[in-house]
């Protein structure tokens, strides 16, 4: 990597189910301020923005021409990126690859979604073949479900495993995240006896659809060394497109996106033995399912152990590797954003700026983003701009 | 800036209605331009697609052509805009360091569209939306706004027509060769005053792809790399009402840092050829000025001349340019590709003699609120 790319600040909206109070430029605007703040820095510091939603959601076409009143582009060089779910973890990388390419020395990420304005599911099935697809796909929830079944039937996991993963996620952000949309206390009891949307997936099983933006300002070394006193390096990203049909994906019982995207930036970073060397994860799980079936895919756990990590209790709060501090998808998802707010929270503990949610001593974390067509990407942050 | 050359191109035959699937056109833009660069889909260790969820009427669009681009095997991503910044997208992924070869694929299916519905859907929603504002009649109020403040007439916006249809009789990619006059355009059906018929772009379907590499890649395996010198891109204010339509400061911005990038002074003398987004006919002329070919509100007297005709001392779209061919998303790809065909000399019929210096040109938004500038040099 020929110029090093940093973190310097992250600010992000109090999500919630519809805003009632902001359209969609002001809620850009909340964390655009939020972000500029965090780093120290003014909108004449920004040398370029990235931004990034999935259309169809708010029903505006070109949306990087739309937003500049909010983002604060205007007569500042803007594009956007979209790639479905994993956009607002595409839109960080799009805007780590300004700055590593030398060309941009503070640049400006922006994800937002205000999902309150649109029929979520009906637009995302609009991403399916409209012949061989659409009729069946059930949006997102559909494949996820399909995906859980098969792993259950290969390793035995259970519904009462996903379920620990949605107590966790959704008790971290009651307990720890402000910003959090839901801030829920619940049970696996009450997991369990939450209605069924599509099978094994219940309601308290998957994640909300929520309004609200995330913005992170990146940063090349020179302006890294001069605005804050501890910034968060980005060592290694890695995007992967493996499927683009869902039949290809329904029946796997595993992610090998993430697989491939993960390894891609544990390369570039230096990671050999994920759950050793991250201390705290962030990752984009849409569905409690999903927080048992991919963690073997970021080398977490052998094959077929994503029940065994979850129950070793060694992703809460206080354990080994914890596991979005911040409540993650379950809690909060503004679609664009929500990739946006992995890296952000990553690069928050890493910068020991987390607050609440804080893991002591974080130095290394990942962030993932997922959607698309079981598409995945990969972050890996650090406080130190490259392991020992 | 670190060395980016161009080293394959390819382009569908722009037409009405093209009976291919987004993915079929996508795959045969990849597989002629890696032809063109002697190289196979393994030899990508990335792609970056470009793609329009409402152009293509699905959300996610990218995913119809991830494996029509190879996407599905290496890292990508999807730049939603003008072509022209995925192909910034795609040099800044390699002069990172991190990627050696990048394909850059651009498609849209207009055929399958009602344009005036999707153009009207990048207006304000509550406040616009509802007027029935869309790409051309928006573009009206600039036309009429550029040609009151610096005394242009619809005769010489019929001009740049005239010279690009007529232009694009030697390019067999475009979709509306034409011989008309000055006299053809004037009389032509009036689509939102001033804009007539023959001052507006076609809507066509097509696709574009060009190959972008390291400097090692691209010397060792193409013999007439095409080196990326400048980028810039630059947004102006979105309301209508906030900007001037008649001036284009966002453009000269974008312009002055690529320039400065490719150590250009005097655009007008250093630059040989250039292929422009001319959406409308009046649009190449304002596009002139902001690109420094020429002082603001000056670029009528410069048609005039006839310096941009392809003989002239700086022709602009040879090609036929935007008003020839309107593949949307893949226009400004396209001039980029038609700029690196100039710089190899395999220009054919509409090559500009010698040309070493070429600049390329797409917009963003409503009339023109965004720019991307390329500065090419072979």
């Amino acid at each position: 990597m020929k110029n090093r790319v940093s973190i310097v600040g992250v600010g992000q909206t109090h999500h919630r189910s519809k805003n009632t109070d902001c359209k969609g430029q002001e809620l850009i605007s909340i964390a655009v301020k939020r972000a500029l703040e965090s780093a120290e820095l003014n909108m004449a510091d920004i040398d370029a923005i990235v931004i990034g939603n999935m259309d169809h959601f708010e029903s505006i076409n070109y949306v990087d021409m739309w937003s500049v009143d909010g983002s604060g582009g205007y007569m500042k060089p803007i594009m956007k990126v979209t790639t479905g779910g994993t956009t607002g973890s595409a839109v960080g990388h799009a805007a780590f690859y300004h700055v590593a390419s030398g060309l941009f020395d503070t640049v400006l990420a922006i994800g937002w979604e205000q999902n309150s304005e649109s029929d979520t599911t009906a637009a995302i099935s609009t991403c399916f073949d409209p012949i061989t697809e659409r009729e069946f796909c059930g949006g997102a929830i559909g494949p996820l479900a399909a995906q859980y079944t098969a792993y259950m039937s290969k390793y035995g996991a259970t519904e009462e495993d996903a379920a620990l993963v949605s107590v966790r996620d959704h008790n971290n952000a009651a307990k720890y995240n402000p910003y959090a949309h839901l801030r829920q206390m619940i049970t696996t009891e009450e997991v369990m006896k939450s209605p069924y949307i599509s099978y094994p997936i219940k309601l308290l099983d998957m994640c909300p659809r929520t309004d609200g933006a995330c913005a992170i300002v990146f940063a090349g070394e020179d302006r890294a060394r001069k605005t804050a006193d501890r910034p968060a390096w980005v060592l290694g990203v890695g995007d992967c497109h493996i499927l683009v049909n869902v039949a290809d994906g329904i029946g796997l019982a595993n992610l090998p996106s993430l697989e491939a995207a993960a390894r891609e930036a544990y390369q570039m970073a230096g990671i050999i033995n994920p759950f050793k060397q991250f201390d705290v994860a962030e990752l984009y799980i849409p569905a409690s399912t999903a927080g048992v079936c991919w963690m073997e895919a970021l080398g977490l756990c052998e094959e077929g152990g994503g029940p065994r990590l979850i129950r070793s209790g060694a992703t809460e709060m206080g354990g080994e590797l914890p596991i979005n501090p911040s409540g993650g998808v379950l809690a909060t998802n503004p679609i664009g954003a929500t990739g946006l707010l992995r890296i952000g929270e990553a690069a928050l503990q890493v910068m020991g700026k987390a607050e609440q949610k804080q893991v002591d001593g974080a130095k290394v974390a990942v962030a993932t983003g997922f959607g698309g067509c079981f598409w995945s990407d990969v972050t890996v942050i650090s406080s130190l701009p490259q392991l020992n | 800036m670190g060395k980016v050359g161009i080293i394959g191109v390819a382009q569908t035959k722009y037409r009405r209605y093209n009976p291919a699937s987004h993915a079929e056109m996508a795959y045969q833009v990849t597989r002629e331009a890696l032809e063109d660069a002697g190289l196979t889909i393994e030899d990508m260790d990335n792609t970056v697609t470009v793609c329009n969820d409402f152009w293509d009427g699905r959300t996610i669009s990218c995913m119809t052509i991830t494996e029509a681009t190879g996407s599905h095997r290496v890292p990508t991503t999807n730049v939603e805009g003008d072509g022209t910044y995925g192909a910034l997208m795609g040099a800044m992924r390699i002069l990172s360091g991190l990627h050696k070869v990048t394909l850059v694929v651009a498609q849209s299916k207009l055929s399958e569209g009602i344009p005036s519905v999707i153009t009207n859907a990048m207006f304000d929603p509550v406040y616009e939306r509802v007027l029935g504002v869309d790409a051309i009649n928006s573009s009206a109020l600039q036309m009429r706004s550029y040609m009151s403040k610096y005394g242009v007439t619809e005769e010489q916006c019929a001009k740049v027509s005239v010279k690009n249809h007529r232009n694009a009789k030697a390019n067999p990619y475009a979709h509306l060769p034409l011989d008309i006059t000055v006299e053809d355009v004037l009389k032509s059906r009036v689509l939102a005053d001033p804009i007539k018929l023959l001052d507006a772009s076609p809507v066509s379907d097509g696709a574009c792809a060009i190959i972008m590499a390291e400097e090692e890649t691209a010397k060792k395996r193409y013999s007439k790399p095409i080196w990326v010198k400048g980028i810039g891109h630059c947004a102006d204010a979105y309301h209508l009402g906030d900007r001037d339509l008649a001036e284009v400061d966002a453009l000269a911005s974008a312009a002055r840092r690529a320039y400065k990038m490719a150590g250009i002074k005097n655009p007008m003398k250093e630059i040989d050829v250039a292929e422009v987004y001319d959406a409308f006919s009046y649009m190449e002329l304002m596009w002139m000025e902001g690109l420094g070919l020429c002082g603001r509100g000056e670029a009528g007297a410069m048609v005039d001349s006839g310096l941009t005709e392809l003989g002239g001392a700086l022709p602009i779209n040879p090609s036929g340019g935007v008003l020839s061919a309107h593949a949307v998303q893949v226009a400004g790809l396209a001039r980029i590709a038609e700029a690196v065909l100039q710089l190899r000399g395999e220009a054919n019929a509409r090559q500009v003699e010698g040309a070493r210096v070429a600049l390329a040109h797409g917009i963003e938004g409503a009339c023109g609120q965004g720019h991307c500038v390329f500065v090419l040099e072979n």
